[in-house]
């Protein structure tokens, strides 16, 4: 890995495979991860921790496999190698599908139904049966309240802007409480006070309900509402660290500096080992 | 804030039923937003009858034929079209990601579709047959339940094909081609134009194979005759069993781990 820059403290989890880590605390651990695509790696060789009930934030310009990462922890992502554990299983596990929430980067939602119709077959994908139809039609509604969708309820998702679709997309991953919600860039297109309010929304869900949440985005200062980070750069991993500890160490006043100088040690690191080869 | 039950694990099955009617529902729901769609579904085959009979008005033996083979084929062409667009819309919109990331069976997708469109298959079927029998003189010898029941196996066969040609079109501009490519063949072969016996051999060994043939010939059977003859109940079940097999065929298109 290449975020072990000399002389700099560097707290976190160790490179070497160790012990796998305590399920409790642990919601995500991945070690050489790799994934191909045809004859390009996209995701090479990593490693990270993502805590439990906290929100990590996925950082890296577009293109560097963030979305590909994504789809390997939910189970849809093909041609995946090396370790990767989510919720104490591995990833792809039957028993995970009802436990994790995924919002793809494009809302992945009919077009051709309302906000509730949508929800509510969702809803009933992950909950079936009769018995359970007042518990599922609690979950949608608050599902819709969470992403201020309520006065837009019976709209046809079709007819709805492209933020607007965006949050159907977010409800329906918040559908039944999932213990880890993966979000692939749920804040692009949205204003700035909508923005915020996701935020907090997210802040909420891993305080008041523990929720695990990893949340890309290529939009640097969205960083700083992050509890860790993992910047990435062309399908590798840059930095797993706290904002905090990221700047401190780089010295940089900002998570977008301190991506910047990381991008230009790597570059510097590769351009020496090229030298003296 | 409130806790939340957190989501109920269910053991996975092969067919959840309460999964398969959710789809289904979801389905024809999408379909109630779309009158026109169903309207064109319903009219078209009703209004291509009407044609026919006045175009073969000196001939009503003719018209009895060929009327009766329609009513097998129109449901198969349409279940094949509406049943590609859609679920090619469902893997290019991420739906299909999305479901197949959830606790739903490839299974219970499949089922769930078979159901909606079948259920459309009937309505448009018994319009279609009713109109033929009662309004246009179609002449059947045996039970217009049968001409339903054959009609209710083609829309699973056309949903069926439909489903397994999605697969391969990357847009709905291949998907449309595919109709030409996959219906055409058997509706030149069917025996609709030239009977199979009279056609070159080779025409018809392949005309042996295809599964609208035997659509046709179960719809000529009850054209001719008052009981369900031996071959009536083959081509039945070879139909049936061809909707099957390309379902489960279908089945294995949809993967949940993509590139």
């Amino acid at each position: 890995m290449m975020n072990n820059a000399p002389g700099s403290p560097r707290p976190g989890p160790a490179p070497t495979p160790g012990p796998l880590p305590d399920p409790h605390t642990t919601a995500v651990h991945a070690e050489n991860l790799t994934v191909t695509r045809g004859p390009r790696t996209v995701l090479r060789d990593l490693g990270f921790t993502v805590p439990r009930g906290q929100i990590t934030g996925l950082l890296g310009p577009s293109g560097c496999g963030k979305s590909t990462l994504m789809r390997a922890l939910v189970g849809t992502q093909a041609k995946v190698t090396g370790t990767l554990t989510v919720l104490g299983h591995p990833a792809g596990h039957p028993t995970l599908r009802t436990r994790i929430g995924y919002v793809t980067q494009s809302p992945s939602v009919y077009d051709d139904l309302t906000v509730r119709q949508n929800l509510d077959y969702f809803a009933a994908i992950l909950d079936p049966g009769r018995p359970a139809a007042d518990r599922r039609d609690d979950h949608v509604t608050r599902a819709i309240a969470d992403v201020d969708l309520t006065t837009h309820a019976d709209s046809l998702a079709g007819n709805l802007s492209g933020g607007q679709r965006n949050r159907v997309s977010l409800a329906v991953a918040l559908l039944g409480a999932p213990e880890l919600l993966v979000l692939d860039e749920p804040t692009v297109g949205l204003d700035p006070v909508l923005r915020r309010d996701l935020w907090n929304l997210f802040h909420d869900l891993a305080t008041d309900r523990g929720t695990t949440l990893l949340v890309s985005s290529h939009v640097m200062d969205e960083a700083e509402r992050c509890h860790r980070l993992l910047l990435m750069r062309e399908g590798r991993l840059l930095a797993d660290d706290t904002p905090d500890a990221l700047r401190t160490r780089t010295g940089a006043a900002t998570v977008q500096e301190a991506f910047l100088h990381l991008v230009d040690e790597a570059t510097a690191a590769a351009r020496t080992k090229e030298t003296t080869r | 804030m409130t806790t939340t039950p957190t989501r109920t694990a269910t053991p996975p099955r092969a067919l959840n039923a309460s999964r398969t009617t959710a789809t289904a529902a979801r389905v024809l729901r999408q379909l109630t937003h779309d009158p026109r769609t169903i309207a064109l579904l319903v009219l078209i085959p009703c209004v291509m009858l009407f044609l026919l009979r006045y175009v073969f008005d000196g001939s009503p033996r003719t018209f009895d034929s060929i009327g009766a083979s329609l009513l097998g084929i129109f449901p198969l062409i349409t279940m094949f079209l509406v049943t590609s667009i859609a679920t090619l819309r469902e893997r290019t919109s991420g739906t299909l990601e999305r479901l197949l990331a959830m606790p739903l069976g490839k299974g219970d997708l499949i089922a769930g579709y078979a159901l909606a469109f079948g259920t459309l298959a009937i309505i448009q079927s018994a319009l279609a047959t009713g109109l033929a029998v009662w309004f246009l003189g179609l002449d059947v010898t045996g039970s217009p339940w049968l001409l339903l029941l054959v009609a209710l196996l083609d829309a699973l066969l056309g949903t069926a094909l439909g489903l397994f040609v999605s697969a391969f079109a990357a847009s709905e501009f291949q998907a449309v081609q595919f109709m030409p490519a996959v219906i055409f063949p058997q509706l030149l072969l069917c025996g609709l134009f030239t009977p199979r016996d009279a056609m070159h051999p080779a025409l018809e060994a392949i005309s042996d194979v295809l599964p609208m043939s035997y659509a046709v010939d179960g719809m000529n059977e009850v054209l001719h005759h008052t009981d369900m003859t031996a071959t009536f109940v083959r081509d039945v079940l070879i139909v049936a069993g061809c909707a099957l097999l390309v379902l489960t065929l279908g089945a294995a298109t949809l993967r949940r781990r993509t590139a």
